[in-house]
């Protein structure tokens, strides 16, 4: 390995503080704060959790050049990744935008009633496009992947290779967002609820991009390894 | 810039680790190659002291040689030796905000071949972007303007080259320099950028 990597051996607790974007993790492998001195090992044997996908999360969050090698790929299930994955979604679909959406919300309420209007109708825009590509890999990537831990390939000819369709376009819109938020709404806005929205909005495309690079890492070489398997 | 006359790349490194500084320039200042160590530095102010005498055309720079709080001023330094292009050496986490401000990065793992190649597209890069900076506006031109209009109410190039009677690569370079200068990379995100400018009408994009 060419990095210094956290080990199941560490506190939990360091690694939150080595790197406070984990605090989005957590929740999505059902570990909930307040668990003392444990070592991160414990933990996920409390919880019924591979380590080394824990790990490997954590490492792809922390280390921004960290790629796993294939022989990690074997010490846990798709299925376990995908379980995570899924969990991902919920929390997104389910918390990270409905919260953002609320303070889109706020914002739009404090200007000009034509500039909230244009503001509500980007994000919703924007969070429809989200929640199409989510569903995507909800409906057609993982029943294939499941499909494919238990052996069987697609009949329509589907392979994680057609993944590739990336996922730039919701990147780009999230990036206009802040810019439109930064430079092209008014001076006149209430400026506390904006920077808030903003400093979310940062928070939100760091996970997205972490995210994706979960699927881009990990994701995709388990499948393509299950998929020599299969055939 | 380069008015030696055996051409070579004068190459100035900047990096703490003597280890690293000795790796750096066995690997880069080997015979028949193109760089030229022009000077060593374990720390960033000798070196700019000294760069109006060693003329450095590539600085090769330890990222964490510069104060953390100092990272995002990065083009106040590089402003400083405007013919010089700036390449960081990266063996840890360097967050990527700070790493796009230099003109390109070389990993340690990176191999010989492949490090030349970075530090050669550097200096491409660096050599656009002082181009670009010469008489460069930031705000839009009235042409831009007029363009990002047309792709606001949904055009496609071939639509908006035949309404302003230019060709579609001219329209495609326009769209480049509107995205660049507003940093606004989607439709929908030039159709609200046109609407708060008012440079459109609700009415005209439903």
């Amino acid at each position: 390995m060419k990095h210094l990597l956290f080990s199941e051996h560490q506190k939990m607790a360091e690694l939150i503080h080595t790197n406070y974007r984990l605090l989005f993790v957590l929740p999505r492998f059902g570990i909930r704060l307040g668990f003392g001195e444990k070592s991160v090992g414990d933990i996920c044997r409390a919880h019924d959790l591979s380590t080394s996908l824990f790990l490997l999360v954590c490492h792809i969050y922390t280390f921004d050049d960290f790629l796993p090698s294939p022989d990690q790929l074997d010490s846990f299930t798709a299925e376990e990744l995908t379980r995570y994955l899924h969990r991902s979604h919920t929390d997104y679909l389910d918390n990270q935008i409905p919260e953002i959406r609320q303070q889109v919300l706020t914002l739009a309420a404090g200007c000009e009633a034509r500039n909230g209007r244009i503001l509500e109708h980007f994000f919703d825009d924007y969070s429809r496009e989200v929640i199409s590509h989510f569903n995507y890999e909800e409906t057609v990537v993982f029943p294939y992947i499941h499909n494919l831990s238990e052996g069987r390939l697609s009949d329509e000819g589907y392979s994680i290779g057609q993944f590739e369709e990336n996922h730039s376009n919701i990147e780009e819109k999230l990036g206009d967002l802040k810019n439109i938020l930064i430079k092209y709404l008014p001076d006149s806005l209430p400026e506390a609820s904006r920077n808030r929205l903003l400093l979310d909005l940062f928070l939100l495309e760091d996970d997205l991009s972490k995210h994706s690079l979960i699927e881009d890492r990990i994701l995709v070489p388990l499948v393509e390894q299950l998929e020599e398997k299969t055939r | 810039m380069n008015d030696r006359p055996n051409k070579k790349i004068r190459l100035a490194i900047v990096e703490p680790s003597p280890l690293l500084a000795a790796g750096l320039q066995s690997v880069l200042t080997g015979t028949g190659g193109e760089f030229d160590l022009c000077g060593l530095f374990d720390e960033l102010d000798p070196l700019l002291e000294r760069a109006p005498i060693v003329r450095p055309d590539l600085v090769l720079i330890d990222p964490a040689v510069i104060d953390f709080r100092k990272r995002n001023t990065l083009h106040g330094l590089f402003d400083r030796l405007p013919e010089t292009t700036w390449v960081a050496v990266v063996y840890g986490f360097i967050e990527p905000e700070t790493l796009k401000q230099y003109h390109g990065a070389v990993h340690i793992y990176d191999d010989r071949p492949k490090i030349v190649r970075k530090l050669r597209r550097a200096i491409e890069e660096r050599a656009r972007e002082s181009d670009n900076a010469t008489g460069e506006n930031y705000e839009l031109t009235d042409r831009e303007s007029e363009i990002l209009v047309s792709v606001a109410k949904g055009m496609t190039n071939k639509e908006i080259a035949d309404a302003h009677h230019i060709s579609v690569h001219t329209v495609i370079s326009h769209r480049k320099n509107i995205s660049r200068k507003t940093g606004i990379k989607t439709v929908s995100g030039l159709t609200v950028y046109a609407l708060l400018n008012n440079l459109l009408d609700q009415s005209e994009v439903e």
